[in-house]
C-alpha cells in the first residue's frame, strides 16, 4: 500500500525548456498539420514570438523531471500505473525556448476496492523565466495490485 | 482559423470531428519519443505481456494530444482555459480514434464570455476512450 503519509510531500523543482525540434516532432507524432506548431513564421505571423507549445505538451515537460526517486519512496511500480485523470488549467501560452519551472506536490492518495486500486494525485504549477504563472496540472495516477 | 463570436454559439453546437489513422506501432514508438513518455508497456510487446496486458497500447496522453488538436482546429490555443479529461478505457492497437465536442454551457467569468465543451474519444465500436471538459474563451 502507498503510505497516505505522503500526501503533501514536495517534490524537487525543476526547470525543462521545450525545444523547437521537439515541437515539431510532437506535431508528426500526433498528426498536427496547423503550421501554426510548425512553422516559427507562420506561428509569428499569427503574433506569437516563435512556436507555441500545444495544449498537452507541458505534462511531457513533467517527464525531463531530473529526480524521480519520489517513485520508489512511494512504492510506485510503472509497470502497474495506469494514467486515470488529467487537467490543466492555462494562464498564458508558452514558447518554445521559455524556461519553464516546475513545482509539484502529491495532493492526495487513496484507494479503492480494498486497495485493488490505488490513485496517487500530483499538482504542479508552471511559471515561465518572467515567474509568470503559465499553467496548473493535475494528474491522477492509478496504481493496479494483484 | 474562424473566429467564432460567444453570441455565434449555443448550447447543443457541435465542434467538427476529428478522425485519426489507426493506432499502429509506429504511431507508439513515435509518440514515445516525441511525448518523453518512455514507458516500455507502450513499446516493449514482452514487457506488456509481463504487465499483464495481451500487447502494447496507446499512451492516454496521446488521445489528449488528438483532443486538443479538436480544439485548435476550432479556436485558437490562446482562447483555451481549462483542459480535463478521464481515461476510461484503453485505446488498443487497430484502433481508430475519433474526437468529438459539444457545447453544454455558456457563461461570463473574469470578464469574458466562456463556453464549456464536453469532449471524448471513442474508438470505431463506438465505446468511449477518453472523456473530459475543455472551457474556452469567445
Amino acid at each position: 500500500m502507498i503510505d497516505k503519509k505522503f500526501i503533501g510531500k514536495v517534490l524537487p523543482p525543476f526547470c525543462a525548456v521545450a525545444e523547437a525540434g521537439q515541437l515539431r516532432l510532437f506535431a508528426k507524432a500526433t498528426g498536427e498539420t496547423n503550421p501554426v506548431y510548425l512553422d516559427e513564421s507562420a506561428a509569428r505571423d499569427l503574433g506569437h514570438p516563435t512556436l507555441p507549445l500545444p495544449p498537452t505538451f507541458l505534462f511531457s515537460l513533467e517527464f525531463q523531471q531530473p529526480d524521480t526517486s519520489w517513485r520508489d519512496e512511494l512504492g510506485i511500480q510503472m509497470s502497474r500505473i495506469l494514467h486515470g485523470e488529467q487537467s490543466f488549467t492555462y494562464h498564458r501560452l508558452a514558447h518554445a525556448g521559455d524556461v519553464l519551472r516546475f513545482e509539484s506536490r502529491i495532493a492526495d492518495i487513496y484507494d479503492k476496492k480494498n486497495g485493488a486500486l490505488e490513485f496517487v494525485v500530483r499538482e504542479t504549477r508552471v511559471t515561465n523565466q518572467q515567474g509568470e504563472h503559465v499553467a496548473d496540472l493535475r494528474s491522477v495516477l492509478v496504481q493496479r495490485n494483484g | 482559423m474562424t473566429s467564432l463570436k460567444f453570441d455565434d454559439v449555443k448550447i447543443g453546437d457541435t465542434l467538427p470531428p476529428l478522425t485519426l489513422e489507426p493506432v499502429n506501432r509506429t504511431t507508439l514508438a513515435l509518440f514515445a519519443g516525441a511525448s518523453g513518455d518512455h514507458n516500455r508497456v507502450h513499446i516493449d510487446t514482452d514487457y506488456a505481456r509481463k504487465a499483464g496486458m495481451p500487447d502494447v497500447f496507446a499512451h492516454g496522453m496521446l488521445s489528449m494530444a488528438y483532443l486538443g488538436r479538436l480544439l485548435t482546429r476550432w479556436v485558437d490555443q490562446r482562447q483555451l482555459r481549462e483542459f480535463g479529461v478521464r481515461f476510461v478505457g484503453i485505446t488498443h492497437l487497430g484502433h481508430q480514434v475519433t474526437c468529438t465536442g459539444r457545447v453544454v454551457d455558456k457563461f461570463e467569468a473574469d470578464g469574458e464570455g466562456r463556453v464549456k465543451l464536453e469532449i471524448q474519444t471513442a474508438n470505431q465500436y463506438g465505446e468511449p476512450r477518453v472523456v473530459g471538459e475543455a472551457v474556452i474563451a469567445l
